[in-house]
């Protein structure tokens, strides 16, 4: 990061540590708040909270507020440091994530030539996360639940790297940044005005990443792993207060990462078009421009969460292999031609 | 049967819930069409700000008009579960008519229902011959003790002002709307 | 093997005992897994001990009788008219139902009819009763595969039925409206206009739940093929009601019983089976009884014959000496009262035949070899209410 002031480098340090945070947390809170209380409220006819602030828009704070005060369970018969572990190790990986995308032309973490790459290696981390938790938990469900994710998320790896890997082509680049640049500076046959947003030559990528994200953030259709009418609740049966907080904004925050990766690789990132590339309003700009993709895509993401029935194991893992895979092979195979004969 | 379209199925269900998420947020009609307003699209009721009326008929509490209740138990003894408690005396009341006999009249000394047992069944209501007990449709008077809910004939006699009156009957029917008597008639 | 030497045989004992410890040591144990009695998808506190290898089940075994009230009993020391007050509570989503068949057989042991306007409304309250049970069941069935909007819409237009039994019994959930010799009020006024209204929502209801559900890829795929029960297997483990139906039986007490009272014999109506017997046929079965159910009270309330609504009956109710059963078609299957009287105020002996005891009683034929999710999807589908079981 250029910063007209130089600040030592433990200064940057806290402002990047600071962001982060915030990163992860605003777009938990919003999807919470906009999503999770309202929207789906409205789909099923009712008002959602409304006593908590004006239209029940204080109700995050007193439910993070709840969860503070709970007291903190730990089963007998648990492995204590592991139990106590695993949510660290899920949101980490969430935080990973965010480090490596681009809000403006300089306002990144970090740039890595590598980003695309790394984001879906760290994200891969929140798995073990899962497993310890569903492991030490000593609880049936949990069990269940961990072992469920621990199928569910390797299965849908693959189909997601294999979505990326056509954008990838089409870019010409892993870096998220020049993704974004790709995209600003794109035309699609000649046409290039809008730039070349790749949702538009890439939406069956979009549709695989879409569906892989939704089973990697474990939503319904593919929320087995904590399939609340089947195993309680899976890996987080057993846990209560501050510890079950942290799972819950993983969840949702782990929703805005991959929202922000699909927002950057399929809808153009923090750019609009008509915009100047690198001008510094951009700086500022930009985050507000990535936000409001980001919602809308998590809005797809939830708005399907909430209408759809759930698979069952063996039928989620057939669609991955039989049919998500075979797709995402033939995308990359036509992107590939399209790429060596334009 | 036509072929079905793969994946229609799962577009169509998303459009019903997209249709109740338009509908509860615009309910409006006409001239305000687009104007959200979920607070009359949605089908809650904000309950302590706003009431839902019960229906006449709604069997809410038991409202008891003392001056009617002559003491027989009858609605003691044909409660299932038996949650009415009555104690009474009877005394000498002068006579009616100049130089008639003394009259026995039956005083109510306490007339308590438990509403922690009360199944809400109306038996007690149906049985009583002299019209003293009444369904009203009042509904708030939870108390925070189990045992706070026995109330007294105090509690049951104030419960009489919420009591509506009979509502007429569908057409075809034979059965006679039935009046509701007046507090202190007799 | 021909052993050359002593050492060599030896080695080869050695090696099988290895062999076999081996064989020990990977042997994989089954895991038990109790669903419930406090689970979220046993709706009530029925218990099932499932054996599990891996997520497969090898064997299932329903526990009831966490919440057996004991109602057998303890009818036998109230009298007739306290009765339908506590058989309300048997079956908790269409209460009014339970009361029906101990009225009727009360009914036949005194020899006495209810007029044909009690008939009707007694009619029109069942059916009701059924579209406000199965219509949940409509929804909850999406809630038990992970579609949560789709029982809040059941529980959204539920509540205009209940309205509705309400502003007539004056209960939403016990509303001991059925009396020996007919009813306890009449309809009031403007009902039959507002019943109406509320019967075409339902059939919206039945639409939507259509789209979101039935026509669902993913419902469909969890549904069908899935808990397949034989008509045979069916009738032998006594089940009735919408899941016998499902499997092609076409048995419905409301046509097939000639001798009951209850107006059936009037209507324009179908019988609903379904060839499959799995659990998608099921939930369709009960679909399209919810659809005819409304058709049913349209049509009642259309015809609803003038008279009273009670017949001659003595204040104090005594049932002569005598035995009866009757059973009549409830949302979950056969429900009937076999009343054994003694001449009381009271009956001697009541035996309460529900539907759902002997509908989940096929839950260790029918859970066995499938996979966890599928235990849900079919106890879901089989529809029973614990009130129901354990009585």
């Amino acid at each position: 990061m250029t910063f007209a002031i130089e600040l030592a480098y433990w200064q940057q340090t806290i402002i990047k540590c600071i962001a982060v945070l915030l990163c992860v947390l605003l777009p938990a809170g919003a999807f919470v708040n906009l999503f999770l209380f309202k929207m789906v409220s409205f789909m099923q006819s009712r008002l959602g909270p409304m006593e908590a602030g004006p239209y029940g828009q204080l109700q995050l704070l007193a439910e993070v507020g709840k969860f503070a005060q709970k007291e903190d369970i730990i089963p007998a018969k648990a492995d204590r440091q592991l139990f106590k572990l695993a949510p660290y190790l899920i949101v980490a990986s969430v935080l990973m994530i965010y480090l490596v995308v681009p809000f403006g032309p300089d306002a990144y973490f970090a740039n890595l030539d590598v980003g695309i790459f790394y984001a879906l290696a760290v994200s891969s981390i929140s798995v073990i996360g899962v497993i310890i938790a569903g492991w030490a938990s000593a609880n049936k469900y949990s069990l269940l639940g961990g072992l469920r994710a621990a199928g569910q998320l390797i299965a849908y790896e693959l189909p997601m790297v294999l979505a990326v890997v056509g954008v990838v082509i089409q870019a010409g680049t892993l870096n998220l940044q020049g993704m974004v640049g790709a995209q600003a500076n794109g035309e699609i046959f000649g046409f290039g005005a809008l730039g070349n947003p790749y949702i538009l030559t890439q939406f069956v990528g979009f549709f695989i990443f879409m569906v892989a994200a939704q089973a990697e953030l474990t939503q319904t259709p593919f929320d087995m792993p904590i399939a609340e009418s089947e195993i309680v609740a899976g890996y987080m049966t057993e846990y209560s207060g501050m510890r079950f907080l942290l799972f819950f904004i993983a969840e949702f925050a782990s929703a805005g990462a991959f929202a922000a990766l699909a927002a950057t690789m399929f809808l153009g990132g923090w750019y609009l078009p008509g915009l100047d590339l690198d001008a510094n309003y951009m700086n500022v700009l930009g985050p507000l421009i990535l936000f409001a993709k980001i919602i809308v895509i998590a809005g797809l993401i939830f708005f399907v969460r909430f209408t759809y029935p759930r698979f069952r194991e063996d039928q989620l893992q057939r669609f991955a292999w039989t049919f998500l895979i075979p797709l995402a092979l033939l995308n990359i195979f036509v992107t590939a031609i399209l790429k060596v004969v334009f | 049967m036509p072929p079905k379209i793969p994946g229609a199925g799962l577009i169509k269900g998303l459009g019903v819930t997209f249709k109740e998420m338009t509908k509860t947020v615009f309910p409006n009609e006409g001239v305000k069409k687009l104007i959200p307003n979920p607070t009359r699209g949605a089908h809650t009721v904000q309950y302590p700000h706003e009431k839902e009326a019960p229906p006449t008929r709604a069997r809410g509490v038991i409202a008891l008009l003392e001056e009617n209740c002559t003491v027989c138990m009858l609605c003691a003894r044909s409660c299932p579960d038996w949650c009415i408690y009555i104690e009474g005396h009877k005394y000498k009341a002068p006579p009616r008519r100049e130089g008639g006999k003394p009259r026995t009249v039956s005083a109510l000394d306490r007339f308590d229902i438990d509403y922690a047992l009360c199944m809400y069944c109306g038996i007690c209501v149906e049985v009583c011959p002299f019209d003293a007990l009444f369904w009203s449709p009042e509904y708030e008077y939870s108390e925070p003790r189990i045992a706070d809910l026995l109330h007294d004939k105090t509690r049951l006699g104030e419960w009489m002002d919420t009591v509506p009156e009979y509502e007429p009957y569908e057409a075809g029917s034979e059965a006679k709307v039935k009046k509701l008597p007046k507090k202190g008639a007799k | 093997m021909t052993a050359v030497s002593d050492r060599e045989q030896l080695n080869y004992i050695a090696g099988q005992a290895a062999d076999a410890r081996v064989n020990v040591e990977l042997e994989t144990e089954g895991m038990t897994l109790n669903l419930g009695p406090q689970h979220p998808a046993t709706h009530g506190t029925l218990r099932i001990i499932v054996k599990l290898d891996g997520e497969q089940v090898i064997a299932a075994d329903p526990v009831m009788g966490y919440m057996h009230r004991g109602y057998e009993k303890l009818v036998e020391v109230r009298t007739y008219p306290q009765v339908t007050t506590l058989v309300n509570r048997i079956d908790w989503l269409s209460s009014f139902c339970n009361e029906v068949p101990f009225i009727l057989a009360a009914e036949k042991l005194m020899e006495i009819e209810a007029p044909p306007r009690a008939q009707w409304i007694r009619t029109i309250l069942f059916e009701m009763g059924r579209i406000s049970n199965v219509g949940l069941f409509l929804g909850e069935m999406g809630l038990q595969l992970g579609a949560m909007t789709a029982a809040f819409y059941a529980f959204r237009d539920r509540e205009y039925v209940l309205n509705q039994i309400e502003a007539v019994t004056g209960g939403r959930f016990h509303p001991n409206f059925d009396r020996i010799g007919g009813l306890k009020d009449d309809l009031p006024k403007g009902w039959i206009d507002e019943t109406k209204r509320v019967m075409s929502r339902m059939r919206d209801f039945c639409d939507e739940m259509e789209d979101l559900l039935v026509g669902n890829e993913i419902f469909e795929e969890r549904m069908r093929g899935i808990g397949v029960i034989p008509a045979e297997v069916g009738l032998s483990y006594g089940l009735s009601g919408a899941n016998i139906r499902a499997s092609g039986v076409d048995w419905d007490i409301r046509r097939d019983d000639t001798s009951s009272p209850l107006p059936y014999r009037d209507l324009d109506w179908k019988v609903w089976t379904h060839p499959d017997g799995d659990s998608f046929a099921r939930y369709w079965v009960r679909l399209q009884e919810v659809r005819e159910a409304c058709n049913m009270v349209d049509q009642l309330v259309g015809g609803l014959p003038s008279g009273p609504i009670m017949a001659k009956v003595p204040r104090i109710i005594k049932v002569p000496e005598g035995e009866a059963y009757v059973a009549t078609e409830n949302p979950l299957g056969e429900m009937g009262y076999y009343i054994v009287s003694r001449g009381d105020l009271g009956p001697f002996r009541v035996k309460i035949r529900s539907a759902s005891f002997n509908n989940v009683s096929i839950t260790p034929w029918v859970l066995r070899g499938v996979y966890v999710p599928d235990v849900i999807t079919i106890l879901g589908s089989l529809y029973f209410i614990l009130g129901d079981i354990d009585r």
